[in-house]
């Protein structure tokens, strides 16, 4: 599809736009709807459309399929550790109430965190997938 | 009432796509119907309030898994739905009947629809309701319950979520080297 | 819902089993969504002067099924690329067929 003048033109100006509201759905998903699960897949729509619009040689160039893999599991551990962490400061795994000073800092930062673990892991985990079906069909 | 009546309606349409899917044989066809199957059951989760639902269902379903089925036809190079000899439609009919009727048998001891009195409604729900703001700060509920709340058992649900992603690396993540070669091998000696 | 159950059983084509099984998904989450709906009752995120919220708890699960579902669909689908490389064909009777000629 390298050759098709519009599709380039409208994906170019469209992607920064996904990629943005993707990060506002990831920040912004304790006060509206939102959340890690819903960002990481709209992150990973926005590099998707890359790789249909401008191969999938030039996507994996923006993200190769090793770092890939490190992200995927980069997230989880990020969703553990913050467990961890709960554990060190004195609460159950998972309690974020004693993260950092008041109970409600904490659960917000914990919750955060929490997310930010999600949404890593479901984009990474999304974008390997679709490499690797995209990438089967080269010869 | 609108909610009902508006409800009614999409479920028609769910129904006359689902129809339609089982009726068709274009695989392609049947995928971009799948992508209406998908957009019409958010708009459904939205009537319903369940905005947080209804957002993933339109970025996963209509977006990310009818990617992947196309790229799975573009694969499989299989555009059409082959009508088997050995098709018998009447054993599968019956017993999707029977299981349905049960179903419906099933629903007739379900609270009405929207009841605020439910056994779901009246258990742990207005739990969240009232105390997450206070404990966790934040207004967005759902979030609240599964990042806090239920934690845990988000933390299994990503591990899932990877897990998929590593089987799926195993299954067709490198190039295709030896497979190919075998068919090859074995199409040659059947010619 | 048992138009995705029918898919499922009666039909040989593997992708097309995949797509009714994944109808039969999304049946099962609108049942999960219409029992928490609460009449009357708005999303579940904390406005004021909003007394009524429909119950959370059901939209948490759903929300994590639906990811897992897709994980796990494209779990599926890759299973049918490793089929169509292994027998040429992604219908279920000529799959028997050939394992049977074997």
């Amino acid at each position: 599809m390298t050759h098709n003048l519009i599709l380039r033109v409208v994906s170019k100006s469209l992607i920064p736009l996904i990629i943005v509201f993707a990060l506002y759905v990831q920040f912004h998903g304790d006060f509206g709807p939102g959340g890690g699960f819903q960002a990481g897949v709209i992150l990973s729509a926005a590099i998707i459309l890359y790789a249909l619009v401008f191969g999938l040689d030039a996507a994996e160039q923006i993200i190769p399929s090793g770092i890939l893999r490190i992200l995927a599991g980069l997230g989880v551990l990020i969703y553990a550790g913050t467990g961890i962490v709960t554990l060190f400061s004195g609460g159950n795994y998972l309690d974020y109430s004693g993260l950092v000073g008041s109970q409600i800092a904490g659960q917000h930062l914990g919750i955060l965190l929490v997310e930010l673990g999600v949404g890593i892991t479901v984009f990474s985990v999304m974008l390997i997938i679709f490499f690797a079906f995209a990438g089967r069909g080269r010869p | 009432m609108i909610d009902v009546f508006i409800n009614v309606i999409l479920l028609a349409f769910l129904a006359i796509t689902a129809v339609a899917i089982v009726r068709m044989t274009n695989l392609f066809a049947i995928i971009m119907l799948f992508g209406i199957f998908s957009f019409l059951s958010a708009a459904m989760f939205i009537v319903m309030d369940a905005v947080d639902v209804a957002f993933t269902e339109a970025a996963v379903g209509a977006g990310i898994s009818t990617a992947l089925m196309l790229a799975t036809i573009a694969l499989t190079k299989d555009h059409d739905e082959k009508q088997s000899v050995s098709y018998r439609p009447w054993l599968p009919l019956v017993v999707v009947i029977a299981t349905g009727a049960a179903l419906v048998y099933g629903t007739l001891d379900i609270p009405t629809f929207g009841d605020p009195d439910a056994p779901t409604q009246t258990h742990v729900a207005p739990y969240y309701i009232e105390r997450s703001a206070p404990e966790t700060g934040v207004p967005n509920i759902v979030t609240a319950v599964l990042a806090s709340y239920r934690g845990f058992d988000t933390l299994g649900e990503v591990v899932v979520i990877f897990t998929a992603g590593i089987a799926v690396l195993l299954l067709i993540g490198g190039r295709r080297r030896k497979s190919t070669a075998v068919r090859d091998e074995r199409e040659e000696n059947d010619a | 819902m048992m138009a995705g159950f029918y898919t499922v059983i009666s039909r040989g084509n593997l992708v097309k089993k995949i797509i009714g099984l994944n109808i039969f998904q999304v049946s099962v989450f609108l049942l999960y969504i219409s029992i928490g709906t609460v009449a009357g009752g708005a999303a579940p995120i904390i406005t004021e002067g909003v007394e009524l919220y429909s119950n959370p708890l059901p939209h948490v699960l759903i929300l994590t099924a639906i990811v897992v579902g897709v994980a796990t669909t494209a779990l599926g689908l890759a299973l049918v690329v490793r089929i169509k490389e292994a027998y040429g064909t992604i219908e279920e009777g000529e799959i028997h067929e050939q394992d049977h000629s074997l």
